[in-house]
């Protein structure tokens, strides 16, 4: 009787254990908290958002900027903040200064641009609308009524969906000749692992790389499915923690491979996830064994904020799928131009790098000179830079401001730039007839990259 | 499910090889990094830098010579030992890893223009420190440069400031101050190299930023763009001024030596590109072999040839340049500007396709990638 009902009601009304998403928030927080104090240690903060005396925006977010020694300040706000995620303790206050922190930290300069930050923003971003602090957390322990077992289901499946998009368009984007008929970039990049024990003599050998080639994309696409089903979800975690230790092992990529082998737990059963938090005592027996006292979270649906926060839940996962696709607006190649590359899951799909320089033309005098670029930028800005033409065009305008600033007038700047993509030999990336000081910034094609003359098919 | 069972029998296979192997590492598949270092060591390396030691004694010798008898003719023979060791320093310039770079070997040794208030301001005190890094544009080859070819007009000039008992002293000590001081900053450097270095250099082929190949590859094109392309040619041209200045050319004072040192660190680059042993033809291991190698796994376009026929191109430019740079770039600084061209080349092939073929980060950066 109670389960007939139960079927009939709506997706929206369902709920499930409390669990999942409580050790999800325990891990994310942890793992996030871990992240920014590595970052401080090892020097990062000093050595990307101090010293460099010009920072990289994104288009539209020029106002946000490195705070000097301030920004030490930020970096303790998110770092606090993901502690206080992990204990549960004031948590909505918690998520929302975590989110924000750690949002304006990856706006202040894009050279720093990975995917997985901007994993991170999302997942914060999702987890301030979900009652991740009423099971397990501090909170709950300081007011009881706060306390739930059972929550929406639609609040965990709404990660699931999440990592889902992330695997699955990650896989999606490994779907081109490069990758799976040429085997590129894994044919440049794995026979550096040369000296790694037993694998090195494997990471010469070009069936490996062919292997992994594809080995990476049938995993990235279906990964998120193996998980969803009971019957695979073993084979698909074993696969998970395999793929990303071998990455961690061949890569520098840092906190990641943890944040997904922790985040993708939450498509276990409430059983796990149960058993995992009371192995860590984490559970009060009350909680795990009262059966009467179990406590339900209901929404109400008819609510005008619960109707918003489903209509904003649909539009953003609305555009989590078709924003990825939005590079199909653009002519071109979309490795060669970057015009929409990022915020796509195109994770360690391509191997890029340029050399640019920029000839300034004082247009009176017709006197010219090419700018030294370690005096404007890092070295690590000037590597990103050299390839990416946003970055081109925004560091143009800086120059031309500084050489007005010098009392330069009438300013031309024109590029040198080559850049080289997956193995090809490197060619001419930018007009170098463009003056690019008359040149705006905008989400228009930009017709000053020189066509890319090869074709790289699929998605 | 395939794909685990692929997953799974490629990680048993190499388990299971490596048990078979123990350690295996001459196999065929692999290029022998450490014979590449060892050739860099011990046919390139260490040879070049006691060529230049030796050169660097007679020019010590010499200068201690001409402090005790100042004649035009003992002035002659300075600068032959002089321009002798100077273009021997080309041979070497480009290794700056080790000891020679925690001395800052190159700064010390050949920085340019020399700053000859300063040093005139230090012959006559008679007190300075030459280990300081604001020293560094009073001393090494630009140094002596200007001590024995700048200081007068004439040569009778020049001898007599080491002859007149007002200036002898001053001007005698300071001379062979420089040459004493180049030729202890070479023997520590050789000694590290022939004293466990060369081990440590040896043994470091692992694919780490630190490593020896990783290392010496970012400082071979440091050195070919920062001082090859930009000290000798570029900067004096007016590349990145806009304004040439003739003053900036390389031993500006010895007037038509400019071309000859270029040409020598040019093949000084060309040579360690291809391995070729010092002071022989002898090809060994070296950037070439390793880019046909990695060739062989990713049948691109044949770098090593781009690289080589660009070095042609370079050599035959700057085959039209004048002795004198400083002519040059006052009667024509377009040839001078072609040159730069043709080097630039090259560096855009050695910093994007070399490094991106070997898998090597530019100035490595320690950051997280995706």
């Amino acid at each position: 009787m109670l389960m007939e009902t139960d079927l009939k009601v709506s997706y929206w009304q369902r709920s499930t254990s409390a669990a999942p998403l409580a050790v999800f928030r325990i891990l994310f927080g942890g793992l996030m908290f871990v992240g920014v104090v590595r970052f401080w240690l090892n020097g990062w903060i000093e050595k990307l958002y101090i010293e460099p005396q010009f920072f990289f925006s994104y288009y539209g977010f020029e106002w946000i900027k490195p705070l000097g020694s301030f920004t030490y300040f930020i970096f303790i706000l998110c770092g606090i903040s993901a502690l206080l995620i992990a204990l549960g303790y004031k948590y909505r206050m918690a998520i929302v200064v975590f989110f924000l922190s750690f949002t304006y930290i990856e706006l202040m300069d894009k050279t720093t641009y990975l995917n997985h930050y901007y994993f991170v923003s999302l997942i914060s971003f999702i987890l301030i609308f979900l009652p991740a602090n009423c099971f397990a957390s501090l909170d709950v322990r300081s007011n009881p009524n706060i306390r739930f077992d059972r929550i929406p289901k639609w609040n965990i499946d709404c990660l699931k969906l999440m990592l889902g998009i992330v695997y699955f368009y990650a896989g999606l984007a490994k779907i081109n000749s490069d990758w799976l008929i040429e085997a590129m970039p894994l044919k440049i990049w794995l026979p550096g692992g040369y000296d790694l024990p037993i694998l090195g003599y494997w990471l010469q050998q070009a069936w490996v790389h062919y292997l992994l080639s594809w080995v990476g994309m049938l995993y990235d696409l279906s990964v998120p499915f193996l998980l969803l089903y009971a019957t695979t979800r073993w084979y698909g975690y074993t696969l998970v923690v395999i793929f990303h230790v071998l990455t961690s092992l061949l890569f520098p990529i840092g906190m990641f491979p943890y944040l997904m082998i922790a985040c993708t737990l939450i498509f276990f059963s409430p059983q796990v996830h149960l058993s995992l938090l009371s192995k860590f005592r984490l559970l009060r027996p009350a909680s795990a064994k009262n059966i009467n006292a179990v406590r339900t979270l209901h929404e109400n649906s008819n609510s005008l904020y619960q109707k918003i926060k489903m209509g904003g839940f649909i539009v953003f996962f609305a555009l989590q799928l078709a924003v990825p696709f939005r590079y199909l607006l653009y002519p071109d190649e979309l490795f060669w131009t970057e015009e929409g590359f990022r915020f796509s899951w195109r994770v360690m799909l391509m191997e890029k790098a340029g050399a640019t320089s920029f000839k300034v033309q004082d247009g009176n005098t017709d006197k010219r000179f090419y700018v030294e670029n370690s005096d404007f930028l890092t070295s690590f800005q000037e590597k990103q830079m050299s390839f990416q033409p946003d970055f081109i065009l925004e560091y143009a305008h800086h120059l031309e401001k500084h050489y007005r600033s010098l009392g330069y007038q009438n300013i031309e700047i024109y590029v040198d730039s080559f850049v080289a993509l997956n193995g090809r030999p490197s060619k001419r990336y930018i007009d170098p007839t463009v003056d690019l000081t008359k040149v705006k910034e905008s989400f228009k094609h930009k017709n000053w990259i020189l066509p890319f003359d090869d074709e790289i098919k699929g998605l | 499910m395939k794909v685990q069972q692929a997953l799974f029998i490629l990680l048993t296979a190499s388990i299971f090889y490596s048990c078979d192997s123990g350690g295996d590492d001459t196999s065929e598949d692999n290029f022998d990094r450490q014979a590449m270092l060892v050739n860099w060591a011990d046919n390139i390396i260490i040879p070049a830098y006691q060529d230049y030691e030796e050169k660097l004694e007679t020019l010590n010798q010499e200068a201690n010579s001409f402090a005790n008898t100042p004649t035009a003719n003992q002035l002659v023979v300075l600068r032959e030992s002089w321009m002798s060791a100077y273009k021997a320093w080309q041979w070497v310039a480009m290794f700056e890893i080790g000891r020679a770079e925690t001395i800052g070997l190159q700064g010390y040794t050949n920085s340019y223009p020399v700053d000859v208030a300063n040093m005139l301001a230090n012959i006559e005190s008679g007190n300075y420190n030459l280990e300081l890094p604001s020293r560094r544009d009073q001393q090494g080859f630009g140094g002596l440069d200007y001590l024995i070819n700048g200081l007068a007009d004439s040569d009778t000039e020049i001898v007599a400031r080491y002859a007149d008992s007002n200036t002898a002293e001053a001007h005698q000590t300071y001379l062979t101050d420089l040459t004493s001081r180049l030729l202890s900053l070479t023997s520590d450097v050789l000694d590290d190299w022939q004293n466990g270095y060369r081990e440590t250099f040896v043994n470091n082929d692992g694919s780490s930023a630190t490593g020896a190949v990783n290392k010496l590859t970012n400082d071979y094109i440091f050195y070919f763009e920062k001082h090859l392309r930009a000290s000798k040619v570029g900067v004096p041209a007016g590349v990145f001024s806009g304004t040439p200045d003739a003053t900036d050319v390389e031993a500006y004072y010895s007037t038509s030596f400019s071309k000859a040192l270029f040409k020598e660190a040019l093949a000084a680059s060309e040579a360690f590109f291809n391995g070729r042993h010092f002071g022989s033809g002898t090809l060994g291991s070296g950037f070439s072999d390793y880019l046909n190698y990695l060739n062989t796994i990713k049948e691109g376009p044949d770098l090593v040839e781009i690289i080589n026929d660009q070095f042609s191109v370079i050599a035959s430019t700057s085959d039209q340049l004048a002795d004198s740079f400083s002519d040059q770039i006052k009667n024509d600084n377009t040839l001078m500007l072609n040159t730069y061209d043709e080097l630039q080349t090259n560096v855009i092939s050695f910093k994007i396709d070399m490094l991106q073929a070997l898998n090597i980060k530019v100035d490595y950066v320690d950051a997280d990638g995706d």
